[in-house]
């Protein structure tokens, strides 16, 4: 719960994932833990309760049955359509990104079973820009949901993100109306979308599908929200109060139906989905 | 209008004394003053038409926030008659940053929804600088799902810096309040035509602007952030705007290219505060040509449409 207000510097955020080695900190409670039982837990320290950011093909072992599927829409792949220049350009930022074998940009999608049923998930990857939604996640999620549509298949979605892509302008903000629209079409249709919201998801991936699902599950001490906290801090020039925008406080306001530890994540999804799945 | 108390940007100082010097003589009405008055229009014409010549994109931000710009009531006061405005979201309260309600337009009995800015400081802080709450958008839907339900067009009007960020707009659930009018607009079974007239800030503006047209005023903006805020991410330098707002391509022009906006609405010479009543009458006739055009396609016809229009924005490669 105070990591937040300890990741005031840059160089103390936390790494978009665990970093390799042997041994690694403990986010949460900065105890020396060995990466075997750091792993075996589902990274949640056993000390603390830390929930550490996962990557997406972590996500996706976790959750399909016998860490077994198959991705989808990966030959989707941004480009840089507004030619895009900061500290760099954006197509730059790109390439790095691919060359370090992230080929999925900023959302991996897998079809598997889960608890036996056919369903398609797909887990955000906080190391590709932020988790950032540009054309490339939108049209792949789109593509996703369209083919749950037509096989009548379960839709989850794992959300990792701090908002829209700046870097592809108002493409991104379209992907909220492009996948918005396609989810009006899974919910006419009767198909269960369930939205887990993790550490963090925040801006247009809130403002988005995140909400949208049928049942919404955040996991414990995420970060969730549609303006970040400095922002917020910045418009109201005051401290905002302990556990603000965390999954709990959502519970708490009604905006999620439960705050699930991810050790238990995989039978909530699968008692849920028989609940609402044909 | 009169003018408020934000500042005019420096680029329009000029232009701004001229225009004040003008409605001076204008107000004398003596011989003499007719007379300079004529050569002080002359001089603002000139003025006008050298700093519009070469907009830069920092500007054109600037000009779609000049404080007399035409905001939402000032357009339902031009073009609709027998307005009718609703109040809430019979949930929690009212909110004044997003005014909804019924009119005329042409005779014809539309809803219209808009973002809704203040003139003066008093006003500003009433309207919450145009920054809606949940509640806001939440009346914005249940005013769209009357339409729906009673078979009438929607008008949207979109000019707000964003969403309001703020403690209380985060406890009613903000995200979920433009999440679900995104999901809900998509399945609206009536024709929706949007117009941005000023800013279009984010998923603030998006959550009234999924429509089956989506026009923009010539010197209005749409983004994904403020410059200012993507300055202060990307180039950790607040004064970085120019670039920021250069990069963002936030234009109507650039929207236009992208497919974000199927048609660009002319501005008087300088923008549309310089003549109001000529803006608002273009922004009408606009409205009503895509109305017309919208009229002739059935319930389903419509939302399949406004599905694949939105469907295919963003650009992608596949290998």
């Amino acid at each position: 719960m105070m990591v937040w207000f300890r990741r005031t510097s840059r160089e103390e955020r936390p790494p978009s994932r665990v970093p390799e080695g042997l041994w690694v900190k403990c986010e949460g409670c900065r105890e020396i833990l060995y990466r075997k039982e750091l792993e075996r837990s589902l990274f949640v320290c056993p000390r603390c309760g830390h929930h550490h950011r996962i990557s997406a093909r972590t996500r996706l072992a976790q959750l399909f049955d016998n860490g077994e599927w198959k991705e989808l829409f990966a030959n989707v792949y941004s480009t840089d359509p507004l030619e895009f220049v900061d500290s760099k350009p954006y197509s730059e930022r790109l390439k790095a990104l691919r060359d370090k074998g992230l080929k999925h940009d900023a959302m991996l999608i897998g079809v598997g079973k889960l608890g036996g049923r056919r369903v398609i998930v797909g887990a955000m990857e906080y190391a590709f820009m932020g988790g950032s939604m540009g054309s490339a996640m939108g049209e792949k999620l789109t593509r996703a949901i369209e083919r749950c549509l037509k096989t009548r298949t379960p839709l989850v979605t794992v959300a990792c993100s701090g908002g829209a892509r700046m870097q592809e302008g108002v493409l991104s903000l379209m992907q909220l109306a492009k996948i918005s629209a396609g989810l009006a079409k899974l919910h006419q249709a009767r198909i269960p979308f369930i939205s887990v919201l993790t550490d963090p998801t925040t801006g247009g991936v809130t403002a988005s599908f995140a909400m949208l699902g049928d049942i919404n599950i955040g996991e414990p001490g995420a970060l969730i929200g549609f303006a970040g906290p400095r922002v917020i801090e910045q418009t109201i020039r005051q401290k905002l109060p302990e556990g603000f925008q965390r999954a709990e406080f959502l519970l708490e306001h009604g905006m999620l139906d439960m705050v699930v530890p991810r050790g238990e994540l995989k039978e909530t999804l699968i008692r849920c989905l028989a609940h609402l799945a044909s | 209008m009169a003018m408020g108390s934000l500042p005019v940007p420096p680029f329009l100082a000029r232009v701004e004394e001229l225009r004040a010097r003008l409605a001076e003589l204008e107000a004398l009405g003596t011989t003499q003053a007719r007379e300079e008055a004529a050569a002080v229009r002359e001089a603002l014409e000139e003025e006008v038409r050298r700093v519009t010549a070469s907009l830069t994109p920092w500007q054109k931000c600037l000009l779609a926030r000049h404080p007399e710009r035409p905001y939402t009531l000032d357009y339902i006061r031009g073009l609709f008659t027998d307005w009718v405005e609703l109040h809430g979201d019979r949930r929690f309260a009212d909110d004044p940053a997003i005014v909804a309600g019924f009119a005329r337009l042409d005779g014809e009995s539309v809803a219209v929804v808009g973002h809704q800015k203040g003139r003066d400081t008093k006003e500003r802080l009433y309207r919450n600088f145009g920054q809606p709450k949940p509640e806001g958008y939440r009346k914005a839907l249940r005013v769209m799902e009357l339409a729906a339900k009673f078979g009438r067009p929607i008008v949207c009007f979109v000019d707000t810096p964003g969403a309001y960020p703020g403690i209380d707009a985060e406890e009613r659930g903000q995200a979920e309040a433009i999440a679900y009018n995104l999901r809900a607009m998509a399945m609206l079974e009536v024709p929706i035509v949007v117009v941005i007239t000023g800013e279009g800030g984010s998923g603030g503006a998006l959550a009234i602007a999924v429509g089956d047209r989506v026009l923009m005023m010539e010197h209005a903006i749409y983004s994904v952030i403020s410059p200012e805020g993507c300055a202060a991410i990307l180039w950790k330098d607040q004064s970085a705007v120019q670039q920021a707002a250069a990069a963002l391509r936030l234009t109507a022009t650039d929207l236009l290219r992208f497919r974000v906006v199927d048609e660009v609405l002319p501005e008087p010479l300088g923008g549309a505060h310089m003549a109001p009543q000529l803006a608002i009458r273009t922004v009408g006739q606009a409205i009503c040509k895509h109305l017309h055009e919208l009229a002739r396609l059935k319930p389903k016809e419509l939302t399949e449409r406004r599905y694949q229009r939105f469907r295919a924005l963003g650009v992608v490669a596949e290998r």
